[in-house]
Parts: structure tokens; sequence; C-alpha cells
């Protein structure tokens, strides 16, 4: 937790201690149990990025962890601490009303399209904030939009235009600080970069980056299958497979040295135009994830593992401590050897 | 001029303006570009630089504002038989999810080819099409959309063009919707259709780093003018042009 990046965000007025720490969680959809068992924490000033293929739980996570599961989706048990509260998803509770976007706010998948067409930028802010604290006078609201923007070195000229006039990258940049008008502890962004080209998706990367240096949000979750935006964006990365978080650990740690198979397989299927990427044919990972109505026995990664042995598919091992881990029993076995080099 | 040196398909200074006077957007401005058998050609660029809007004029889906099309040395431009233009010139989108009609199984979408192919498409030339891009057709050709996976959508639009034995495939942003796994299996069947059967590939992407891995050749696309072209190697890893650098330094890296 203590890269360079947070190392100067402690004196920013946050207070200490975790941002968020969720544990036990399990959600559903009817009798598929698309996120089983999660734990992590997010740090203060913390960017956690959450990877792994399609299909695997990632954005089910994201739903529960920002309070947004609606039906199909139930949660059926778990617990949640953000900034110091409470609270127990067990049993079908309803979270409260008020934790939604001033707590914990999600910046959704296709975000850029979430704005009224018929409404300018600085209407729906107004919007936002008297949604939460009443009646807000229009130039409260408006000022907190401007103060932000000019916080952010975003153009003012946004609060008084419609969507269709500002570009895929400016959209997505003012969904971001809509979204984080209320000062969230907590913000879950949900493959907000996918659908932008690599310019716009930069800056918005150095956006998020300066909500968390300046305390604005406490602490981001990241979710995505772009390994090398995570490498840009994250300091701790949790990779998910089938439902389960299978390794955690640094950002840099976990791209230069993967500890589960899952994570080195997910790694070696990134292009990058880098010379390597152009002399060897990539394969992608054999076989598709489990259907998660019957996962696979033990370890859920072991039927597309070339790793696998007998002893898979019995509950792997956890190899680690709680920052850093990978659920592996050739991990077990092979405590300091690169798994790279025996794949 | 030998018949050899003709390039498979070809736009000639192609133009496409949208709006008029001030409103005027030059969406393709001037663009030259040629693709030959056995080539997989890129063009990449950010959002907005055109490239959609010239795979749309490539496809005669669009009609230019001016330039020539050309395929195999002759003049197509104006030309009004697209029925015959698409048996050669064939393309893949990018969405998976929404170029399906959710109420056709497969095997009723593959034979919505008739209507191109007639009697030429046989249920052999269906089970080909699949098997080339890695189905098995007893597998999908009885399913709906929504029993298939992203990578096996796309595979199977892959195979819809396929059908039509076409000796240009156009790839419009084909693998942007899918994640990194699936994306290099999609980019291995292009790439080994190039090798195989000799078809000229065109690929759109916003995506340096796919480009890298599948392309022969990159056009740079920006405001709708080509800014650099070349050989893969000499365009994105010794770049001339400063658009191109900074596309390339935008780039997130994996390594250091």
């Amino acid at each position: 937790m203590s890269t360079e990046r947070t190392a100067d965000v402690a004196t920013a007025g946050t207070s200490a201690g975790p941002v968020l720490t969720a544990s036990g969680l399990r959600a559903a959809y009817g009798p598929t149990v698309a996120v089983d068992d999660v734990a992590l924490s997010v740090g203060s000033g913390e960017v956690l990025g959450i990877a792994g293929e399609s299909g695997c739980g990632k954005s089910t996570l994201a739903a529960v962890l920002s309070l947004t599961a609606r039906p199909p989706l139930s949660v059926l048990g778990g617990e949640l601490t953000v900034d110091g509260e409470r609270l127990d998803l067990s049993g079908g509770r309803k979270p409260p009303r008020t934790w939604r976007g001033g707590v914990v706010s999600l910046l959704p998948q296709g975000a850029m399209n979430a704005l009224s067409a018929t409404a300018k930028v600085g209407d729906v802010a107004v919007d936002v904030v008297r949604a939460h604290r009443g009646r807000v006078p229009r130039g409260v609201a408006l000022d907190l939009l401007a103060d932000r923007l000019d916080a952010l070195d975003l153009p003012r000229r946004v609060i008084g235009a419609y969507p269709h006039q500002l570009s895929g990258g400016m959209r997505q940049r003012v969904v971001t600080v809509l979204s984080t008008l209320l000062d969230p502890r907590l913000l879950i962004a949900d493959e907000p970069t996918s659908a932008l080209d690599v310019s716009t998706q930069r800056a918005l990367v150095d956006l998020l980056r300066e909500l968390v240096r300046r305390g604005l949000v406490g602490g981001i979750v990241f979710v995505t299958h772009d390994l090398p935006v995570l490498r840009a964006v994250a300091d701790r990365i949790a990779i998910m497979y089938a439902g389960r978080i299978v390794e955690t650990g640094p950002t840099a740690d976990m791209v230069d040295d993967p500890r589960h198979p899952y994570t080195a397989a997910l790694l070696s299927s990134v292009l990058v135009p880098e010379p390597q990427v152009r002399r060897r044919r990539i394969g992608g990972i054999r076989g598709a994830p489990p259907d998660l109505a019957d996962p696979p026995a033990g370890c859920r990664f072991h039927p597309r593992c070339s790793l696998a042995m007998d002893v898979c598919t019995t509950t792997p091992p956890v190899v680690g401590d709680a920052e850093a881990y990978a659920t592996c029993w050739w991990t077990k076995d092979h405590p300091d050897e690169p798994l790279e080099r025996s794949l | 001029m030998t018949t050899d040196d003709v390039p498979l398909l070809a736009g000639e200074h192609l133009a496409r303006t949208f709006g008029r006077g001030k409103d005027a957007v030059r969406a393709v401005d001037d663009v030259s570009i040629t693709l030959n058998a056995g080539e997989v050609t890129t063009v990449v660029g950010e959002s907005g630089s055109g490239k959609s809007t010239l795979a749309r004029l490539l496809l005669k889906l669009l009609p230019p504002s001016g330039g020539r099309l050309l395929l195999d040395g002759r003049d197509v431009t104006t030309g009004a038989d697209t029925t015959a233009y698409w048996r050669d010139v064939q393309a893949v989108f990018q969405d998976p999810f929404s170029a399906f009609n959710q109420f056709f199984t497969v095997r009723r979408l593959l034979a919505r080819a008739r209507r191109l192919l007639g009697a030429e498409l046989t249920e052999e030339r269906v089970n080909t099409a699949l098997e080339q891009v890695g189905l098995r057709p007893a597998d999908v050709l009885g399913r709906y959309p929504h029993q298939l996976s992203g990578g096996q959508r796309q595979r199977v639009m892959i195979a819809r063009a396929l059908l039509m034995r076409p000796r240009v495939l156009i790839a419009d942003e084909a693998t942007s919707m899918l994640d990194a796994s699936l994306r290099a299996t999609i980019l291995n069947v292009l790439t080994d259709l190039r090798s195989e059967s000799g078809l000229a590939i065109l690929f759109i992407t916003h995506d340096i780093g796919q480009a890298c891995y599948v392309s022969d050749r990159v056009l740079v696309m920006s405001n709708g003018r080509v800014v650099e072209s070349g050989p893969t190697d000499e365009v994105i890893f010794a770049p001339s042009h400063e658009y191109t650098r900074r596309l390339l330094a935008d780039v997130p890296r994996l390594h250091g």
C-alpha cells in the first residue's frame, strides 16, 4: 500500500486507515453465483484495480460495491466498511439512501452516454446536488461545479453546454466530475476507459489520479480488462476469475512477477506496441471461463491451466498475506520460482 | 503496367464532406490507400479522425464527395451494382452484440447470405466458413445470439463475411469490444486467413498494440488525412510524424 504516489496524500485531510474494507461478499443472478466470497480493501488515497476476462464477475462486484445491485442480481451476504461505517449486506437489507452518491459513487460503463441529451451539464449538476442536499440554491450548486472544474483544469464552458456539444472524452470527464461532485469517500469506476481512444483514456486516468491526490475522493476501485491501463492508474491490482479473487498485490509486482497462472496468462495476451509483440504469436487463454452456475471444484482455473496437478481439484491454499496473495497450489510448492518460465 | 502491379482494391484521393457551408466537416480529406492480396493494412487514429468514414467509403456504403475507387484497376466509384461488389468486399463491424437479430439462430442468420449468393449457398459452404474461424458448426448453428459469448459472436460475424469468399475483408474496430484474451484469438483468425487464403485485410483500430501485432502496413489518420504510412516496424518503432509520436506516447505500457 505504501507506494510513492500515496505517501503524500496522508496529509490531505483524509482520515487514516482504509477507505473500504469488504469481506464475504456474495451476489447471484438466480442460481448463478457471480461473486463468491470476495474480500478486499482500499487504502486511503489508493486506486485498486480489478481485472479479469469478460464474465468473471467484475461488473457484478462493481454493482455490489457501489450499492447499485438490482434484480435479477441479488446480494446474498457480506459486509462493507466505508470510512469506519459498517454496512451489513446480508438478508437482502437495503443500503441507506444517503450512501449512494454521497459515500459511495459509481462511474458506470459507457458513462459518456449517461448524460441527458436535452439537459445542460449545469442543470444536471443542480439536480445531483439537490437530490442529496435538499433545497440548495441553483447558484450554489453551479458554483460547486465551477470550482471543481477549475480545480481539475477543465474548461468552465461545459457548464452551459449540451452533451452533443462536447467530445466523447470530455463527456466522460464531465460525468466523472458529476459523479464525484459530492466528495464520495469511494468511487467505483466500471470499465470507464473501454470505449475511449488512447489519448482520452490518458486524460481520464490523469483526472482520476488527480481526484485522489487532492483527497476529493478517498479511494477508487477501477474495474477493467485492460491491464496496461491498470498499470498506469492502479496502486494495487486484484485479479478475478470465476467470481473469486485469485491474486492481489502491488501493481508493479503483479505485472513483473505474477504468482497465479491466470494472471500470467492474462498478461501474456496483452498486445502492447513493443517489439517482442511482433515477433511471437500471442495465443490468448485456451478455453472459456466456466459456467458460474456449476463452477469446477477446487481451483476454478484448473481446467484451463497448463500447470494443473491432481491436487488442484481441492481448494487451493492462500500463499502470501492479506495485502499480496495468490491462491495456487503450484505457487505454494514453488515459492521463489518465476511462473512465466514454467508456463 | 502488368496485372501484378494492380492493387486489389485502391482508393485514389478519396474525400467525403458532411454538411455544407461553414458547417462542412471534411471527414475524409484526400486519402489514397491500396490493399494488396495477402496483406494486412491497418488504419490507426483517434476517435473522429475519419477511420470509419474511410471504411464506409471503401465498402460503398457511402458515396465519396471526391476521388475514385478501383477494384482490380476497374473504376467502381459510381457503379450501382453493389451486389457484385459486396461479393468481393466484405466487412466485420465493431459491436458483436448489436449486429445480430436476437430472434434468429446462427443458421438463419447465415442463410440470409442467400440474397447475395442464391443457390451457391450450400450447407457445406456454411460449415467451411464456420470451421475457418475455429467454430464447430454443430455447436453453433442451432444457437441464438444470447447463447454465444462475445468472442463466438464476433467469429460468427467473420464467418458470415467469409461465406461470400471475399477477396477483401474490412474489419472496422472488430476487436475493440472484446477482452484481451479473446482479442488475440480473433486477430489470429484474421492473420491466418491472410496467409492461408491470400485475403486482403483492412483493419481499423485506435489500439496501436493491436496494429503492431497484426499489420504489414500502417496508415496513421488525423483529422481526415493520412499523416504517416509505411511498413509497421517503421511507423510504430520509428515514427517520423509528430502526431504519430504523440499517439504512441499516450499508449499505456505494461512494463517500465
